[in-house]
């Protein structure tokens, strides 16, 4: 019987541990709200389609940090997406074995190098390069109003480029994960009938299409999120345009400058809101992908291929 | 050209476009360590280690203050992390078909999508706004609630690949259930664990926008946990948006130290994850 209830105290004491992350996660949410009820009684939805920021004034409307963090994010995506799957279909169905765990751990780099690097590269190497860009482009695009603004290079183009870069190896590691799910019996058969390299990939991916649509939901919750970056090559101005090339604005950059400038209550309150916004989006988007890889991997029954390498 | 032609060179192309793909995510990649590495070296030297910040207008000094900074930050985050996120991940691993487990395997995975600003908000009101004060604890604090479900999540995996046969063989010698696991099950994965939390150290040490209002920073030198504290990120990020010229050196030499401490670790964690998925094949 000693054996039984020094099994239960095991279960007991590890079971708190496992169950304080879980309280953390509710926390987190209870104490956005419990902070941000100010502006939520006094605003209402209207916070999120307005666009006067006057903190002087005790004026708030989120309209423009959310439009740049969806229009930053969603841009990435065009960017990423396409580069993460060929990076992935590269490197679980195309490349010789021997390059396998090279590319990957390259890929892997990409994932692991501090956000505020990226942003001082992106300060001095790559906002110049776009200012020059954006200079050489002809006056009759100019007039487009998705061009329009003076060259100055910090903007949403920029913030939008640095973003796919750091979104790339998230995609391309999960979409690398969900192809290897799918069963070989599917290549083999398209082969059998004849089918190009092209073709049995493109029928390997059309198995794993829920899994696909994961790994880029997944690049999008990293986006969304991303702050010191975008932060500095942003241009942090709160407007609402079209504009590649204007100084825009994002949720989280605005909590990042402005959070320790908020003086009065109702300003703090503000920017909690936005932080609580930021948290919900995010928690749905990476739920849905989860829910997404998870119904592939799932669905994904009969022989598997070998893992790739010695890729743990 | 005959349709099977066409079929073929489609299938060129598009194996020819997913090299491209590779080569167009490595450039990046390349340009960024070119430019911190050169960059970088050119402001480092013994005085960025052991010296204070320089004012405006005078050349040279170091990052001696943040560098221990980020030190006393990364080790509050383990000690907040490595209990909390090695039991839970124990749990996961013993009574994986729990409701609690799939609840907490949930909250895990949410946690670590959360973005590392929203955290340093959930700090702030947490361990700022009731003291009035940034503080170290503040920081540490931030830090370790992103260290924990990546703690988690590695413990978890590891000691699922430890072999049954090593569970039963403790069990049958009379062993309770936490005795089998803190004896024999964890010894057995423990090399990959402490390279799971080496990284997730690495990564954390990384962090900047949780720490921009929780520890804030503090130009000179401190020790004080109620204090607030400077470390590498902030004082990167400080010195990368001002006008001067001597500050964006130390920016730089900054960001090579903090690229460095990333690379030692994930080669540190290669080597070591080899020896890991020797253990399952034995």
């Amino acid at each position: 019987m000693r054996a039984r209830s020094q099994d239960l105290g095991f279960r007991l004491t590890t079971g708190a541990f496992a169950a304080a992350l879980a309280a953390i996660v509710i926390g987190v949410g209870v104490a956005l709200v419990s902070q941000s009820w100010l502006t939520i009684q006094k605003f209402g939805l209207g916070f999120w389609s307005t666009s006067t920021w006057d903190p002087v004034a005790g004026d708030f409307g989120a309209l423009p940090f959310i439009w740049g963090t969806l229009y930053s994010s969603i841009l990435a995506l065009l960017i990423a997406t396409p580069i993460a799957l060929g990076i992935a279909v590269f490197i679980s169905e195309l490349c010789p074995a021997r390059l396998r765990t090279p590319l990957v751990f390259l890929t892997e780099l990409l994932a692991a190098i501090p956000s505020i690097v990226y942003g001082l590269w992106g300060i001095f190497v790559l906002v110049p390069a776009v200012r020059s860009l954006q200079t050489h482009v002809p006056d009759a695009l100019r007039a487009l109003p998705i061009f329009a603004g003076p060259p100055l290079g910090v903007g949403m183009l920029s913030a939008a480029l640095i973003l796919a870069i750091m979104v790339v190896p998230f995609t391309s590691s999960v979409a690398r994960e969900v192809l290897k799910s799918v069963p070989v019996t599917q290549r083999e058969g398209a082969y059998a009938l004849g089918a190009t390299r092209f073709e049995a990939i493109r029928a390997a991916m059309y198995f794993a299409r829920t899994g696909i649509v994961g790994a880029v939901m997944l690049g999008f919750g990293r986006a969304l999120g991303e702050t010191m970056a975008v932060t500095m090559v942003i241009g942090n101005n709160p407007q609402v345009s079209a504009s590649l090339f204007a100084p825009q604005y994002t949720m989280a950059a605005v909590i990042a400058n402005e959070f320790t400038e908020a003086a009065d209550a109702l300003y703090l309150n503000a920017l909690v809101e936005i932080g609580l916004v930021l948290f919900a989006i995010t928690l749905v988007v990476n739920g849905l992908s989860r829910l997404l890889i998870w119904s592939m991997a799932r669905g994904a029954r009969g022989p598997r291929r070998k893992p790739a390498g010695a890729a743990a | 050209m005959s349709h099977t032609a066409y079929r073929t060179l489609l299938s060129r192309l598009f194996v020819g476009a997913c090299g491209l793909a590779v080569l167009v995510a490595l450039i990046p990649l390349a340009f960024i360590l070119f430019f911190v590495v050169s960059q970088g070296f050119q402001a480092l030297n013994l005085d960025f280690f052991t010296h204070m910040p320089k004012p405006v207008g005078q050349p040279g000094g170091g990052m001696a203050n943040a560098i221990v900074g980020t030190l006393i930050l990364s080790g509050l985050a383990a000690l907040l992390a490595v209990p909390v996120g090695v039991m839970s991940g124990v749990y996961l691993s013993e009574y994986p078909q729990t409701r609690l487990a799939s609840a907490v395997r949930f909250a895990s995975d949410t946690l670590n999508g959360v973005p590392s600003i929203v955290i340093g908000v959930f700090a702030y009101g947490l361990a700022v706004l009731p003291f009035k004060q940034f503080s170290t604890l503040a920081g540490g604090l931030a830090l370790g609630i992103m260290m924990i479900p990546i703690v988690t999540k590695t413990t978890e995996e590891l000691l699922v690949l430890v072999p049954g046969s090593m569970r039963e063989g403790a069990l049958a010698l009379g062993a309770t259930r936490g005795r089998a696991v803190f004896s024999v099950i964890i010894p057995a994965a423990l090399p990959g664990i402490i390279t799971g939390i080496v990284l997730a150290l690495a990564r954390i040490a990384g962090e900047t926008a949780p720490l921009l209002f929780t520890a804030f920073n503090n130009r000179f030198f401190s020790t004080s946990l109620t204090q607030p504290i400077s470390s590498i990120t902030v004082q990167v990020y400080t010195y990368a948006i001002s006008p001067y010229e001597d500050w964006h050196r130390q920016a730089w030499a900054g960001a090579l130290v903090l690229i460095t401490i990333v690379l030692v670790c994930s080669m540190l964690a290669r080597l070591a994850t080899s020896r890991v998925s020797r253990l399952r094949t034995r």
